[in-house]
């Protein structure tokens, strides 16, 4: 077995990025939560970067010997996972801008389900709601 | 000839790249897309027939051989899970087409829909196939940003937070699965899956207890298992009838795929594994509770997805080769069954132009090919004889029954789950199909993507639908070559020796 | 057509180096063609002249070396990705200087048909060799012989290369398009409302 060895300062940036990346991933407002997306994907990244080992010469052949050599296994595992959290973040960011353009702000709503069962809770709740024109129920619009 | 592997990727994807080229004719559009997934129904046939005659079919590709290089591996269980999410992506696709030739007509409607639609495909056919957790995390990505696109294309002011609640979730899912495979990496130096089904064996337990929890819970919120379902109720429903139906055909399945296969093959269990027992009591009474109180026709159908996840994470918790077997064939069944029953829902919204339980009624008098359409799709998913679903459900229950106290409990509550799915299918029945016609709702946006409140349904939407419970009967007939098929997979599953042997090539192993 | 005298759309606005031109010597560094000296700018205080000065100079040399990056992917640093990245890049310092000038306008294909040809060439690239009977995605190495100068060596994953670029440059101006000038025109139309 390989034993796993980290720089605690690494480690440290690791834990911080990925405490704040879910911090923001709880906020209301879409745009906190996107850059904690970013900040997470930050943190997985710089994970899968460190898990190579620690830092040495650029793995081309002729460069250098051999055995001074990176892993370069993680390295182009992180660069797909960079291209891809990118990628995702371009798509979200397009997606709150859809929602601004809807809305007219970037909070994320109430759940729906947990608004049925907050308005059930009183004792008058009638037991199916009436449902509008276009098929859906009140609460669902 | 191992090349055949490599063209259920390659070939949506080379579909799709021209299908964006041609984007300007959407008959070539139609065309492109069923050609693409009719071939990769006839290749993942082939796959299917050669995997269970000679062993798996592996490709190295750009001839590296695995560990350093990507393997594809097709296997009996990945074969034919692949074979089945063809089958259902093609007859969707054929439901798709003929509602976008009766909505738009000839009109050009939006030239992403098909290349998007292939891309999904090929990254459903991916992740079957692929041989390392890297290649696995890409295909996720693959078809969870298609799934995002399509999902999100016409997005209301509705839909929109529903979109945003799939899309962080399975983002946040993806990060996570991420930061599983630096993990595995990091212990063990590789991500090739048979190459790390040797090395895993040499980790301490504490640390091999954090990987599988780790993939638990990553390929968990993709599966919808309780309590990591929440975002699947909430966000299906929301898409059109044909988005919808391949979602719940295939995205879950394909995650509940990715778990069967990374627990078997590099966190095995001697027994029956406990905790996955209890998640899968939770996801079937959950589900299935669920289900009873909804209203909306598509969202009852999404909770009794969620509820019958938990049937097959019962097959993975038994944990021994009738228990993975009676899952597969499940899994097969489930795909099948769930997309048609979505596609009929979509064929109600249509006929009745509502999603609302109690503003339907009469149908069967009314639409009596929908009743049909429904009925063996229902049946088939609350398992009475003789259909698939009790085929596969009978060999999930024997595995449990001979596997000791805990799972012949747990089969007890399978049972009152079938029931409770009998019971919610049965509320919709009696609403939706029995008393007296109600008039058609009328269609609130009569300009946006869906024609609802009509009568006018061209029959090709008929035809995919009826394809797909005939689909599902073939199921039922061939059960007995079927579940020796799977009976065999799920030995392979157990042994992990043959998975092994053909990706690395050792003999000796 | 004289692309010295030619103005974009004839407008005045445009700063027309028009009165001195029979001064070869003054002349040479001259716009050749109308780009990122838009005869309509809609906001003449909003320009960079600077920044547009040097993307003048830098775009073409950007696009020299991301041609340079794809052709040295093989055995040094570089390859279709980052090539087409930096290739995007070049567009997008085009778009920051040009302002709301549709980049996508500047290039004759439109940017889905780009990434679809891009993607259509690399999967053909990887099948390509199974005709051959070699494993998917495998590579090999073809002479070209050139006349009088020795042979070339090309190595046949270049082709998968070129694909990837080209896919990554159509990705970036359907970037441009979507995110850049179709906000810029929901704002434009949003002021307009109101």
């Amino acid at each position: 077995m390989i034993t796993p060895t980290i720089n605690l300062l690494m480690a440290l940036t690791v834990g911080g990025l990925y405490a704040v990346g879910f911090y923001l991933l709880l906020q209301r407002s879409l745009m906190r939560v996107l850059i904690g997306v970013v900040v997470l994907g930050h943190g997985t990244n710089l994970l899968l970067q460190l898990v190579g080992g620690p830092p040495a010469r650029a793995p081309i052949v002729g460069s250098a010997p051999a055995d001074t050599f990176a892993d370069p296994l993680p390295q182009a595992l992180a660069l797909t996972a960079v291209v891809i959290t990118f990628a995702l973040t371009t798509f979200l960011l397009a997606l709150s801008y859809r929602s601004f353009v809807l809305l007219g702000h970037d909070e994320v709503q109430d759940d729906l389900e947990d608004r049925r069962i907050a308005r059930r809770g009183g004792p008058a709740a009638p037991l199916h709601q009436d449902a509008g024109p276009d098929g859906r129920t009140e609460d669902e619009r | 000839m191992t090349a055949l592997a490599a063209l259920p990727v390659l070939l949506p994807i080379l579909g799709a790249a021209l299908a964006v080229v041609v984007s300007t004719s959407v008959l070539a559009q139609r065309i492109l897309a069923l050609t693409t997934l009719g071939s990769m129904v006839v290749v993942a046939a082939v796959l299917l027939v050669r995997a269970d005659r000679s062993g798996p079919v592996v490709i190295a590709l750009g001839g590296w051989a695995p560990p350093v290089g990507i393997a594809l591996v097709a296997d009996r269980l990945a074969a034919l899970l692949l074979l089945v999410s063809t089958l259902v992506a093609l007859a969707v696709l054929g439901y798709a087409i003929s509602q976008r030739i009766a909505d738009y007509g000839r009109r050009m409607a939006s030239s992403t829909f098909y290349p998007t639609y292939l891309v999904l495909s090929a990254g459903v056919s991916l992740a079957y196939l692929s041989g390392d957790l890297f290649t696995l995390f890409v295909s996720f990505e693959i078809m969870l940003t298609a799934s995002y696109v399509l999902l999100t294309r016409r997005t209301s002011v509705q839909t929109i937070r529903a979109g945003m609640t799939y899309v962080i979730v399975s983002l946040l899912s993806s990060l996570l699965f991420l930061t599983a495979v630096a993990m595995v990496y990091a212990a063990t130096a590789t991500v090739n899956l048979a190459d790390l089904s040797e090395r895993v064996d040499a980790l301490p337990p504490g640390l091999r207890t954090v990987l599988a929890l780790m993939f638990v819970v990553v390929f968990g919120i993709k599966a919808a298992m309780v309590p990591l379902h929440f975002w699947l109720p909430d966000s299906y429903p929301n898409a059109p009838a044909p988005v919808t139906a391949l979602f719940a055909g295939l995205l879950t399945k394909v995650s509940f795929y990715a778990m069967v296969r990374t627990q078997t093959l590099l966190f095995p269990h001697d027994r029956p594994w406990t905790l996955m027992l209890w998640l899968a009591v939770a996801t079937m009474l959950v589900g299935a509770l669920g289900a009873l109180a909804q209203n909306d026709l598509n969202r009852l159908l999404s909770f009794l997805l969620v509820s019958h996840i938990g049937f097959m994470l019962f097959g993975l918790a038994v944990f021994d080769a009738r228990g993975l077997s009676g899952a597969t064939l499940y899994a097969a069944h489930h795909i099948t069954v769930l997309a048609t029953l979505f596609l009929v829902g979509g064929l109600i919204t249509r006929r009745t132009g509502t999603v609302a339980l109690d503003r339907m009624g009469g149908l069967a008098a009314t639409s009596p090919a929908l009743a049909v359409l429904f009925a063996i799709p229902a049946l088939t998913l609350a398992g009475l004889p003789p259909t698939a679903g009790f085929v596969a459900k009978l060999q999930l229950l024997q595995a449990g029954a001979g596997a000791g106290v805990g799972p012949t409990a747990v089969a007890a509550v399978v049972i009152a789950a079938s029931f409770l799915t009998l019971f919610a299918l049965t509320k919709v029945w009696v609403r939706a199909f029995w008393g007296r016609a109600r008039p058609t709702v009328e269609d609130p946006d009569p300009h946006d993507e869906l024609e609802v409140g009509t009568a006018r349904t061209p029959w090709p939407m008929y035809a995919a639908t009826a394809g797909l419970v005939a689909v599902s009967l073939a199921i039922a007939v061939f059960a007995g070559p079927l579940s020796a098929m799977t009976g065999r997979a799920g030995e392979d599953l157990i042994a992990r020796v043959p998975y092994r042997v053909a990706v690395l090539g050792d003999a000796d192993r | 057509m004289n692309p010295l005298t030619s103005s974009p759309d004839g407008d005045a606005a445009a700063p027309q180096p028009g009165e001195r031109e029979q001064t070869p010597f003054e002349s040479w560094d001259r716009p050749r063609s109308p780009w990122l000296l838009p005869g309509r700018c809609r906001t003449p205080r909003r320009r960079t002249l600077l920044l547009e000065m040097v993307t003048r100079g830098l775009f073409p040399t950007i696009l020299v070396f991301s041609i340079y990056l794809l052709c040295a992917g093989h055995y040094g640093p570089g390859g279709g990705f980052s090539a087409g990245l930096v290739a995007g890049l070049a567009f997008v310092l085009r778009y920051l200087a040009g302002g709301s000038t549709d980049p996508g306008a500047l290039v004759p294909i439109r940017p889905p048909v780009l990434m679809g040809l891009g993607l259509a060439i690399a999967v053909g690239t990887a099948l390509a060799p199974v005709v051959a009977g070699e494993p998917v995605l495998s590579s090999t190495k073809l002479a070209v012989p050139l006349p009088g100068s020795g042979e070339l060596e090309v190595v046949t994953s270049v082709f998968l290369d070129v694909g990837v670029y080209l896919l990554i440059v159509g990705v970036v101006l359907d970037l441009l398009r979507a995110l850049g000038s179709g906000i810029e025109r929901d704002m434009r139309a949003a002021g307009e409302e109101a």
